[in-house]
């Protein structure tokens, strides 16, 4: 092991999927696998993006569509960056303005927990405005190559409104999207915890649904490394992969939930308050300003049902959603390229001990509300179970 | 005379942002506006339709201005960002300085080279001038703190100021510390036997 091998900085972005890197390094996670780390906080992921490519970062936490587009080429610099690990699944949720779900609820046929329900209520509204002259919804997410983008289009097309036409879809940094719901910049969004919980807390919005109750499955933050990086240290790599893999059965064994929310809490790591973040990994959020809440055993997944294992069928469901959106063309070399970004070789290299399958999980790994079944071999059958789309 | 470009500075810091302007303007940049950090930034960008786009990496927004690559009626004009594949170098001073640039529009690379170099200068000025304030701060408090220790060990001690100071060095000298840090030991130790 040389010393440059043992020095490694990692870039994040505040939020509660970081958990895995925050305490791998707090809790003397990455320290026991002979690693120094240094935790650097960043506010935008075009800077985490950045930072990685040309070196600052030797790994960070991404979002996962950002991973693969940089991996492609699309919309910036082509610098393969490979997953060998990811921090997160699920953890995003749509949130409402009071008066966007009074609407909703009004115009549903059933009840709007139910994301066909809602959606289809949302398709209505939609069109009661475009009868009335009134300007477009607008949505806010978080960058165009997001789980939150394509999280909110897929719900939406669903219920047959036309993300591009019916509505706007506006990029919001997280820490704006609070504001922006309560000055009526946007009707609502999508975002990652806690910042839905904030807009609830403050009575500015409605949590309409769990991401997790649209796709059971959703792959949502990575670590990433460049792929030349990693070839270049595949020692450190695995240790950094079992590090994070350590933190991550640390941060669900429930017995320690009271400490991990504690090390995320800090002001230089996550920064909220420990009882947001707690109710978070529990997956217990409260939904309205009355105080209801809903719980989830998948809103946000960390270490369980093999969620740090790099699943390729995930990687294909997400360049199947920038091909259906318009942001990449559709061909067998850039679907095989976007699913080598997703590394459960790599993972398995480093984890002895495999997590065993749990029941309950889907076939399709995926678990889509509506559609049939995903086929991360056939794109093209994906795109065609649908009528709203760009490609 | 080529014609000249139009300049959006997005800077969280007004500081930094006129002595940007300043430079831009000094080089013969006429149309330079600031645009605060709002919620309708990208509006107000395309109201103003600028050729070149600078904003500070510590901006949130920067994630919005990413919007502008995708493909949208709302764009006027195709935007890229300014990376050089070819000038490795540059991109990461400007990383590094904390700055990044977004062209509108198919211009010629000399051009923004210049702006994006001179962007870079006024951003590692900005940021040593803020260094410099920063220790002359430091240095000051510090001077104020080993002051009140030597009144506190020339009053608890009946020493004089000369013979205070030295037991300070001496102190710091065995304890391999900073002549501040045991003054502010001495300061602390002194309010909690109030």
């Amino acid at each position: 092991m040389s010393a440059s091998d043992a020095r490694l900085r990692i870039g994040f972005i505040p939020l509660a999927d970081a958990a895995a890197s925050v305490v791998a390094v707090d809790k003397g996670f990455a320290a026991a696998e002979g690693l120094d780390v240094e935790l650097v906080r960043e506010v935008s992921w075009s800077n985490v993006r950045d930072k990685l490519n040309i070196g600052l970062f030797d790994a960070a936490h991404l979002l996962a569509p950002v991973a693969i587009a940089s991996s492609l080429g699309l919309g910036h610099v082509k610098v393969p960056i490979i997953a060998p690990l990811g921090l997160g699944m699920n953890g995003n949720a749509i949130t409402v303005s009071p008066a966007l779900y009074a609407a909703i609820a009004a115009a549903a046929e059933g009840n709007v927990v139910d994301p066909m329900m809602s959606a289809r209520a949302l398709a209505r509204v939609v069109a009661r405005r475009k009868t009335k002259g009134e300007e477009p919804l607008t949505f806010g997410m978080t960058f165009p190559f997001s789980t939150h983008n394509y999280q909110l289009r897929f719900w939406m097309a669903a219920g047959g409104v036309d993300p591009d036409e019916d509505v706007r879809l506006v990029v919001l940094p997280p820490p704006y999207m609070v504001d922006s719901l309560a000055n009526g910049h946007v009707d609502g969004f999508c975002v990652g915890a806690p910042w839905s919980s904030v807009a609830v807390d403050l009575g500015i919005g409605f949590i309409l649904h769990f991401v997790s109750e649209i796709l059971l499955r959703a792959a949502e933050k990575v670590l990433a490394v460049r792929e030349r990086w990693a070839q270049a240290h595949p020692d450190t790599l695995l240790r950094l992969v079992r590090a994070h893999h350590r933190a991550a059965a640390f941060i669900e064994d429930e017995a320690n939930r009271d400490e991990v929310a504690a090390i995320l809490a800090a002001p230089n790591r996550i920064g909220v308050a420990a009882e947001v973040i707690r109710r978070t990994l529990d997956g217990r959020i409260k939904v309205a300003a009355d105080g209801s809440t809903r719980a989830s055993n998948r809103y946000l997944l960390i270490g369980r049902k093999r969620a740090a294992r790099p699943d390729p069928a995930q990687a294909a469901w997400l360049y199947g959603q920038m091909v259906r959106w318009g942001q990449a063309p559709l061909s067998a070399e850039l679907l095989s390229a976007a699913k080598a970004v997703f590394r459960p070789d790599l993972f398995d290299a480093a984890i002895a001990t495999q997590d065993r399958d749990e029941p309950g999980e889907p076939p399709d790994r995926i678990g889509a509300v509506a559609g049939p079944a995903f086929d991360p071999d056939d794109i093209g059958a994906h795109l065609a179970a649908w009528n709203i789309r760009r490609a | 005379m080529q014609p000249s470009l139009k300049i959006v500075i997005v800077d969280k810091n007004p500081i930094r942002a006129a002595i940007l302007e300043d430079g831009l303007r000094e080089a013969g940049h006429v149309h330079v506006v600031r645009v605060d950090d709002t919620s309708h930034l990208l509006a107000r960008i395309y109201a103003i339709d600028p050729d070149v786009i600078l904003i500070d990496l510590e901006n949130p927004s920067r994630d919005v201005l990413e919007q502008m690559f995708q493909v949208s009626r709302a764009v006027k004009r195709p935007v890229a960002m300014f990376v050089d594949q070819s000038d490795k170098a540059a991109t990461e001073a400007a990383v590094d300085a904390g700055v990044s640039a977004y062209i509108v529009g198919g211009l010629q690379k000399e051009r923004i080279k210049n702006i994006l170099d001179l962007c870079i200068s006024r951003f590692n000025s900005f940021a040593r001038l803020r260094d410099e304030l920063e220790r002359a701060r430091t240095a000051l408090e510090e001077r104020k703190v080993i002051d009140r220790a030597k009144g506190i060990l020339m009053t608890a001690k009946h020493l004089s100021e000369d013979a205070a100071y030295a037991l300070l060095r001496k102190t710091a000298m065995n304890e391999n510390k900073r002549i501040a840090e045991v003054a502010q030991s001495v300061v602390t130790a002194a309010e909690l036997l109030k």
